[in-house]
């Protein structure tokens, strides 16, 4: 099927999930898809613009331009532009909240905070040290350890009735942390929540916060009761974008407008 | 998929002279190591050299041959042999590389300079901890390996006004090692030789001052992955007539082409200065990054670790005593903060990096929210990157890149 009307594509290969996403000019969002990376991040990239495309009743003609961003981003090969997830994400994060803002996103593998000021210029970022504490892969590294499956974390902590706090900032020795624990007979609720916790303490304190802050990124998709503890870590509301996985893709779109 | 054009970098001539600077320098030590000829002294990178050569030591500097581990990217298979024995993963990389070197027998001189097969055995090792404590302990390793004195300065850390209070300790300390050198020499010191030396190493001090200033043209003639290779007779040939006859070459090409307006890089778009160490074993790596996006690392503190202002040859051990102390790395945050911040104004820079070395605090300047008072005050943008001199487990390429790259759109986007 083929629409009339130009699009903008914006594609994200991130380390764990590839997400697309279909703009028109008015920057609204046509269509989109997420789909693991995996190992060809070609083909996955291109699975997700086939899905995307025919969610945004277009095809591939009707793209005017398209931008990649994330960890795959040089691996797309029907990319016009690529830029870095760090660009996107602030740009993705500034058409829902035009405003001056912090974003957090909380990747599979890494973790941004960056800082906007009122006209949508970046000021300033960072990434996470070569540690994976405090990203997704945190995460995925404690759920079979736990034998509990990914999806059922969020669920989990929030039943939580007396979290489980971890010290180490190291994934091996929370691990060793959560051991002792389970040793102890703590219950699996209340150390998920602690999982948890430990994941936004890592990303607080990367960096000091503005009055307005935004959180995206796979992790907080699918584990909103992190937005819920992190406001209560930091005592502010936090914003999340409608589609928190795909502001990079959406980002990458917004890049190929121009 | 985006086509990435290849940038171009333009290699300096005189680079070739360097390189045959350093294998004179190599050649002559392992001549001296082979048939005894001249006494050798290990130096730190930083250390009293003028004092050794006027004794008539050939001086040998362990850090540089660290460097070449780095470049050659042997150190990280080194670095885990040292750790073995007791030498903590979390120190100078610089030590556990060269440490572990030695335990494997092996050498990246034996790879560049043909019929060299180890390092020059020392005859004595002299230490400066103006830089750090590590190297301290690192001599002291191989005097017990080879059975030779070790001798050194105990330098004051975090040095706001040099007052004459640190130099007439530092000259004493400095005046102290002659008897134990004169020992192994089997010479006394010669005044006048050693003001020469000093004589000299101001003369070489002054003109890699201004090759590193030539960088301030616009566009910049240099880039401080070249400073890294060229400032090699600084480090290993001040004090000698050689090593200033290397500049004064390098010196006229630079300023030739700064005349020309000619750059390092074909299109320099934005210029920014480095504040650290190099990642010795991503040099080549680091250097087409920038130069892909266009951006030209002129200047940083690292190279200008080896300009020695103060050196007075009519007042050789107190002006070396000052000149050995105003060093950077021995200052406070005040003095840093405000050179760096009058650097970055000279080179007119849009932005700087600072690269936090993991196993090297001293020259991480980036620990105590320095980059954060500075962005305030300047209004110049930072980034930090995470990595290390000579241990690339410490690293991620692919994050170095993605904040580099992130961080020039953000000059871009303005």
């Amino acid at each position: 099927m083929t629409g009339s009307c130009p699009v903008y594509a914006g594609v994200d290969v991130g380390a764990s999930r590839t997400k697309v996403a279909i703009m028109n000019a008015d920057g609204e969002l046509l269509g989109f898809h997420i789909k693991k990376s995996g190992t060809d991040f070609k083909a996955t990239a291109d699975d997700c613009l086939e899905s995307s495309l025919q969610m945004a009743q277009a095809a591939r003609i009707d793209i005017v331009k398209t931008v990649s961003t994330g960890y795959g981003r040089r691996n797309v090969s029907f990319s016009d532009d690529s830029k870095t997830e760090i660009g996107c994400h602030a740009k993705g994060c500034f058409l829902y909240f035009p405003m001056a803002i912090t974003i957090i996103d909380i990747g599979g593998q890494d973790n941004k905070v960056i800082k906007l000021d009122h006209n949508g210029r970046r000021i300033g970022f960072k990434m996470n040290r070569k540690c994976s504490a405090g990203t997704g892969a945190f995460l995925e590294e404690m759920s079979p350890r736990l034998e509990i499956p990914l999806e059922e974390m969020d669920g989990l902590a929030r039943q939580s009735t007396d979290m489980v706090k971890l010290g180490s900032f190291c994934t091996v020795f929370s691990a060793t942390e959560v051991l002792e624990n389970i040793r102890n007979g703590k219950k699996v609720t209340d150390i998920v929540k602690g999982l948890f916790y430990s994941v936004i303490k890592r990303v607080i304190e990367m960096d000091a916060f503005t009055e307005n802050v935004v959180m995206t990124g796979g992790v907080v998709a699918h584990n909103p009761f992190l937005v819920s503890m992190t406001e209560e870590y930091i005592g502010q509301k936090i914003l999340v974008p409608e589609h928190p996985q795909l502001t990079g893709a959406i980002g990458a779109a917004l890049y190929a407008m121009g | 998929m985006s086509d990435e054009k290849k940038p171009v970098i333009r290699r300096l001539t005189t680079s070739k002279d360097m390189g045959k600077f350093m294998a004179d320098y190599y050649y002559e030590l392992d001549d001296a190591a082979k048939t005894g000829k001249q006494k050798i002294a290990w130096c730190t990178s930083v250390g009293p050299a003028e004092i050794l050569r006027g004794m008539g030591f050939l001086t040998y500097f362990p850090e540089t041959h660290s460097a070449m581990l780095g470049t050659s990217r042997m150190a990280t298979d080194l670095i885990p042999k040292a750790n073995a024995i007791g030498y903590s993963p979390d120190i100078c990389s610089y030590l556990t590389a060269d440490i572990g070197a030695f335990l494997e027998g092996v050498t990246p001189l034996a790879k560049v300079f043909k019929g060299i097969e180890s390092p020059p055995k020392p005859d004595v090792l002299v230490f400066n901890t103006n830089q750090c404590r590590d190297v301290q302990d690192w001599f002291n390793w191989y005097g017990e390996k080879f059975n030779v004195p070790v001798v050194g300065v105990h330098s004051y850390v975090g040095v706001g006004d040099v007052t004459s209070a640190h130099v007439t300790s530092i000259a004493k300390q400095m005046e102290n090692m002659v008897e134990p050198l004169e020992k192994v020499a089997g010479r006394k010191l010669d005044m006048d030789e050693f003001k020469q030396a000093v004589a000299l190493s101001r003369e070489c001090s002054d003109l890699w001052e201004k090759c590193l200033a030539a960088a301030a043209a616009k566009p910049s003639p240099l880039t401080f992955f070249d400073g890294t290779t060229l400032m090699g007779p600084a480090v290993v040939g001040r004090g000698t007539q050689k090593a200033i006859d290397a500049y004064n070459l390098l010196l006229e090409e630079l300023e030739e082409r700064a005349d020309q307006g000619l750059g390092a890089l074909e299109e320099e778009r934005f210029r920014i200065y480095w504040d650290g160490m190099p990642v010795w074993g991503r040099l080549g790596m680091h250097s087409k990054l920038f130069a892909s996006l266009k951006t030209n690392v002129i200047a940083s503190t690292y190279c200008s670790s080896w300009i020695f202002s103060a050196l007075d040859p009519d007042d050789p051990f107190n002006s070396m005593a000052r000149a050995y102390t105003e060093l950077f790395i021995v200052r406070g945050d005040d003095y840093k903060e405000q050179y760096i911040k009058e650097r970055m104004d000279f080179f007119n820079v849009d932005g700087i990096i600072y690269h936090d070395a993991k196993t090297c605090p001293n020259n991480s300047n980036c620990r105590y929210g320095m980059p954060q008072r500075l962005a305030e005050e300047t209004g110049i943008p930072s980034l930090t990157i995470n990595g290390d001199l000579n241990d690339l487990r410490l690293l991620s390429d692919e994050q170095t890149k993605t904040n580099v790259e992130a961080f020039i759109e953000q000059l871009e986007e303005g």
